[in-house]
Parts: structure tokens; sequence; C-alpha cells
């Protein structure tokens, strides 16, 4: 959050002032301060307070809330007439005479509350927490009351430390950077097998993005997107519904881990089937109403556990199977698989709330990238039997080159994968290249993700038709729900 | 700001990084860089500084994790104590550079106001996370959900009166990070050798 300031930002001269904005002549003159008229009140001086009750009012209005420069919530009501005997109406001479509107009307003339009433509610003013009206009557309250003027100085003070420490800020490729440079100095005796980090660095990133949203953000509506086979198809959620989707699937590879799976014992396995159970059982999840904070860190918690625990299974656990329902992976490629899901549902939660988000290191993008080209021959044959792609042309040997495609992915972290066409069982080779297609990452990304029609995606193609069609649609049909 | 954690978390933390648990590095990362980030960049203004910083102060962690003492207070304070000294040190011997270049003088006043500022922030982010979790609860509320103190109180499931109580208590007990401790009573971990 960029909430987060130098403590000069909390100089009194830095405020807004609404009040002089305000000049609409609703006589608010006791609101509108004059924070820019004294430059030498700094932070926890307190010398700017004036001494005489009906003096000039020192105390500037607050501070707005994180973020939100245009926070006031609204023009200050009118100030009810004073009508305390014992606190005497303000002397027009006492007040900055270019700020007076002599002669306006003050309509309301409820009595304004009592000092323990005002003192209560200083908390709550210096956070801009107050109504309106209540507002208004601290502040003009403050003009006659020296103990609660010095006490909102410095509570209002104290509000410009409540920032948030701006990790929006932080490079999310640092963390990679600061890791390797520690275990360089140290090598980890229990390390991080390397087909669990990209899994470990995007739940990172996306863990960063979602730091500092608030409520409203988690209530986002998110659409998500995906190929099924058939044409696109999608389904609306919340940022929070993504997160516990996101959950529940990672907790198929939980569940396989023997660590607890979040929907319990008996729990389906395919990813949709486990997604959607979730949002039935946890209805509030998708509403956005429960409570995000908690959601985010059982997702974090789970996420940091599976990662404990392949990093001591070592490379026993890596041909560990985990099934989704109707399909395996090994646990070192449900591990990128997941990976692969987490930056595509943070691409689209960044999208939804409108924050940037940057592709993934170029290793970790090359490793899922990888595990897609290795997914794709089996996508292929199974697209065959469905009657959705060209059958074979010519017979292959069980590891005998075959008819190939070339997929040249460009930039750092891509590279060239050669996707056997005729049988899985084939051996895809450079000689035996009959197209060619080459994209960027980020044309992969939105094509493996399901997210455009796969026969639009941005790929430079070159060579056999059939065949580069084919291995686009069956590249689309590996996203999912 | 929600990032404290209980004082059985900050030992297991120590047991795994002193194990060499590459995994418990990625946990304690993800937990406080934004906070040693946040405190280095206070200092020093500068987002390389401040990343270098971070790979300082994470690298001391990992190469020296039995130089935390849990008596002396949390992980986390002693980690943001960690990060102010390393980023003083380097504001300081920048300057120091600055200065034999012919420059000097009035930079010093800044500098030290600019530590100040840092220090400040430093023990306002020790009381908040050592404060009451219903006061920080309120105060979270109504700073970063922007709600009003009324729906505040609400979604605490207290009276008004009470979440006018918790603004105003937990502000008065912020706003004591502007006086410097005196030596005695600095918060645990404050004073540690590196």
């Amino acid at each position: 959050m960029s909430g987060a300031g130098g403590p000069e930002r909390y100089d009194p001269g830095d405020f807004p002032d609404y009040g002089h904005g305000d000049s609409s002549g609703d006589g608010d003159g006791d609101s509108s301060g004059d924070g820019d008229g004294d430059g030498t009140a700094g932070p926890g001086d307190t010398s700017g307070i004036p001494s005489e009750p009906d003096g000039p009012p020192r105390i500037p209005t607050p501070r707005s809330a994180a973020e939100d420069t245009s926070g006031w919530p609204g023009p200050l009501m009118p100030l009810p007439e004073p009508a305390d005997p014992a606190e005497p109406a303000d002397p027009p001479a006492a007040d900055p005479p270019a700020d007076r509107q002599p002669g306006t009307a003050r309509p309301d003339t409820a009595p304004p509350p009592s000092h323990d009433v005002l003192r209560s509610l200083l908390g709550a003013w210096a956070l801009t927490a107050c109504a309106p009206d209540e507002t208004a009557a601290v502040e003009a309250h403050l003009n006659r009351c020296t103990s609660c003027a010095e006490e909102a100085l410095r509570l209002r003070e104290a509000v410009g430390l409540l920032h948030a420490e701006h990790s929006l800020d932080l490079d999310p490729l640092l963390r990679s950077r600061v890791l390797a440079g520690c275990l360089g100095r140290r090598p980890a005796r229990i390390p991080v097998p390397g087909w669990a980090a990209a899994y470990d660095a995007e739940a990172a990133r996306l863990d960063a993005l979602l730091r500092d949203m608030g409520d409203a953000e988690w209530r986002a509506p998110v659409r998500l997107k995906w190929f099924d086979g058939h044409r696109l198809t999608s389904r609306n959620t919340t940022v929070a519904g993504v997160i516990g989707h996101l959950m529940v699937v990672d907790g198929a590879v939980a569940a396989a881990l023997a660590l607890p799976d979040p929907l319990g014992e008996h729990a389906p396995g395919s990813p949709s089937a486990r997604t959607e159970a979730y949002w039935h059982a946890e209805p509030d999840a998708t509403g956005g109403t429960g409570p995000s904070t908690a959601l985010r860190e059982l997702w974090r918690e789970q996420g940091h556990a599976l990662v404990r625990t392949v990093s001591f299974a070592g490379r026993g656990a890596s041909d560990l199977s985990v099934p989704f329902g109707d399909f395996t992976l090994p646990v070192r490629d449900a591990f990128l698989d997941r990976a692969f899901e987490c930056w595509v549902h943070a691409g689209d939660i960044a999208e939804a709330v409108d924050y940037p988000y940057e592709l993934p290191a170029s290793a970790h993008l090359k490793a899922m990238i990888d595990l897609c080209a290795r997914l794709l021959p089996d996508a292929l044959a199974e697209r065959r039997r469905a009657g959705l792609a060209a059958p074979p042309r010519r017979l292959v040997e069980a590891g005998a080159p075959g008819r190939t495609l070339h997929l040249e992915v460009e930039g750092p972290g891509g590279g060239d994968w050669y996707i056997p066409l005729d049988s899985p069982a084939a051996k895809g080779t450079a000689e035996e290249a009959v197209a060619h297609i080459a994209l960027d990452p980020e044309a992969f990304y939105q094509l493996a993700a399901g997210h455009v029609p796969p026969q639009e995606a941005a790929v430079g193609q070159m060579g056999d038709v059939e065949a580069i069609r084919d291995v686009l649609f069956a590249t689309a049909s590996l996203s999912r729900l | 700001m929600a990032n404290d954690a209980p004082p059985r978390w900050d030992r297991r933390m120590q047991q795994r990084l002193a194990r060499g648990e590459a995994a418990a590095l990625g946990e304690l990362y993800d937990r406080l860089a934004s906070l040693v980030h946040h405190l280095a960049h206070r200092v020093l203004e500068d987002e390389d500084a401040a990343d270098r910083i971070t790979r300082e102060v994470f690298t001391y962690v990992w190469e020296n994790p039995d130089a935390y003492d849990p008596k002396q207070g949390s992980l986390r304070s002693w980690i943001a104590t960690l990060t102010h000294r390393h980023a003083v040190h380097r504001l300081r011997s920048r300057t120091a550079d600055d200065d034999s270049d012919g420059d000097g003088g009035g930079d010093e006043v800044a500098v030290e106001e600019r530590i100040r500022g840092a220090s400040v922030a430093a023990r306002a982010d020790y009381i908040v996370t050592s404060m009451p979790a219903p006061l920080r609860a309120a105060l979270e509320l109504a700073y970063f959900d922007r709600r009003d103190y009324r729906q505040a109180a609400a979604a605490l499931g207290v009276t008004e009166d009470e979440a006018r109580r918790r603004l105003r208590l937990g502000l008065q007990l912020l706003s004591t990070a502007y006086v410097p401790p005196p030596r005695t009573t600095a918060p645990p971990g404050y004073g540690r050798a590196l």
C-alpha cells in the first residue's frame, strides 16, 4: 500500500485544507481550519494549540484514510448553533476574517454533545471514522477545549504511523534473489525441491498481491475463463472465491501427501467438483462476506505446509501420484500444475482489481511451459479419440521419431519443445518437424489458460495447418476451472 | 501489520532456520520481507538500497539464527532492529562518502531527522504488533477497511462506546512511538549487538 510516507507527510502544512475549499458560505468557519497558515507546527509540536478557548482553530482536518486522497466523507455539515450557556458562542471577531461569512443562518439548534462524549470521539475523529455531524461537533469543541485539542493533535499524528508496509512496491522477483543469496552463503541442509520452487514463488507472489486488499477488493467480481475442449466458458466468482478455489484444489495435493484435506475426508477428486463442493459449502466465500484474512491465511498456511512436506520427503515424494479425479499427476508435476494455476488466477485477480502483474521468474516459467509441452501429446490423443482432432497420419513405433510440431516460446523463460503429433509414445524431433509455432510468454499464458479462442491466439505459425490447429486446441484444452 | 506471530512460531522458526530448512527461510521472507524492505526504505529512500538491505538482513538471519534470543522479544522486533541498524549504517556511510566530496553540513541534520523518523516507524510497528488484539482489530477496521466507528462496533460485536474507546486507546498507545523510550524500557530486542 502506498499509504506509507515519511513523517513530513503528516506535517499539518501538508494536509489538504478541506475547509478552505468548502467556501460554500454555510458558516463553517469553526471547522475550516488554518492548517496551512502555520508552517511552524511540526509533528509533536503542540505550540500551535490556541491558549484562548475561542481562538482560531489550529487543528487541521484529519488526514484521509490510506491511499485515499479524496476520502473526506462529504461536505461538512453546518455547525449547530452553540446552545450550551457554559460555552459561549464564538465572537465573530475571533474568527479569521477571510473565512467568516457573517450572517449565515445556522438552522440546527440541537445542543452539542457533552465534553465527555466529544472526548471519547477523538480517536474515531482522528481516524475519520465519525459521522459528519460528529466530526463538526468535535472540531468545534477543539477550539474551546485545550486538553482535547492537544490530544486530538497527538492522536492524529499517531494515525500517520498506521501505514501498511508498502509491499506492493516490493519487487516480486526479489524473493528469489534474496533466497538464492542466502542459500549461496549457507547451503540448505533441507532444500526445497527444484520442482516445488515455482509453486513456492507463485504462491508468494499472489500472497503479496492479496496482502494489501481491503474487504471491498476481496468481494470484487472475477470472471474465471477456460476452454472446455469445445468452446470458451466462464464462471463468475469473487477474489475470495478464487482463493477458495485455489485452496481446495491444492488440497488434492495436500491429501496425497497425507496432509489434512480442506474439504475433509471423502472429498471429490476433480478440481471442478472440489471447487463446486467448496463454493456450495461456503457460499460466503463467493459472496465475499466471509473473513477474508482468515481464508488467505488458510490458503497460505496450506501452501507453506505443502512446500515444507515435500522438502522433508525429498526425492521420495516426487514420484507419488496425485489423483485429480479424471487425471493423475506425479507430485512433481502436480506442483508445476498448481504453480501455473496460481499464476493464471493471480492474473485474473490482478485484472479484476486493476493491479499490474508480471510474468513469473524465467526458470519457473520454463518449468511450467515444459509441463504443458509434456502434457500435450496425451491431450492430443484424447482429443483424437473424441473425434476433435485429425487422426494420425502414420503409425509410429513407441520411442521412434514421428511427425513433430516445433513449439517455440520466445524470451527469457522460453525455449524450444518438440511435440510428437501421431502418438504420445512417439518421439518429437527437430528433423521431423512439419509445423512450427512461435509465441511470447504472454500469448502462451492466454492460450494455455484458455482465455482466448485457440484459433485466435497470438501465435506465429508455419507449416502443416491441421497440426497447428490441433496443437493450439489441445493446449487450450489443458485449461480448466 | 497483521504479521505478528505467537512466540511459539518464533521459536519454531528459529529451530527450523538453525537446522537449515530452506522452506523456513521462504516462510520467514513471506512474513517479514515487506517490513524489512519498508523500514530500510524509510531510512534510505532508495529502492535499490532497500533491496540490498533486505538481502543483507535475511542473509544475516539465515547465517546466524542463533543470534536471536526469544527471551528478548519477538523475532519480528529483532529483525526490525537488525534492519534499522543495517540501514542507518548504510545511510551514515553514504553521507560520509558524500561529505568527503566537499559537501556536507546541512545534510547531516536531514539525515538525523530521517533516522529519527525511521526509529519512530520501527517503534510504531512494535507497538501495533504487540498491542492487545481487540485494540488492533478496531484500528484495522477504521483505518484499513475505512469503516466508521459504528460499523466497526457492529463488526466487532461491541457497543459504540466501546468501539470509540478502543480507537482512542489504540491511538494513544501508538502515539507513544514519538517518545524515544529510555534505554531501560526499550522494547525487547532493541539494543542488541549485531
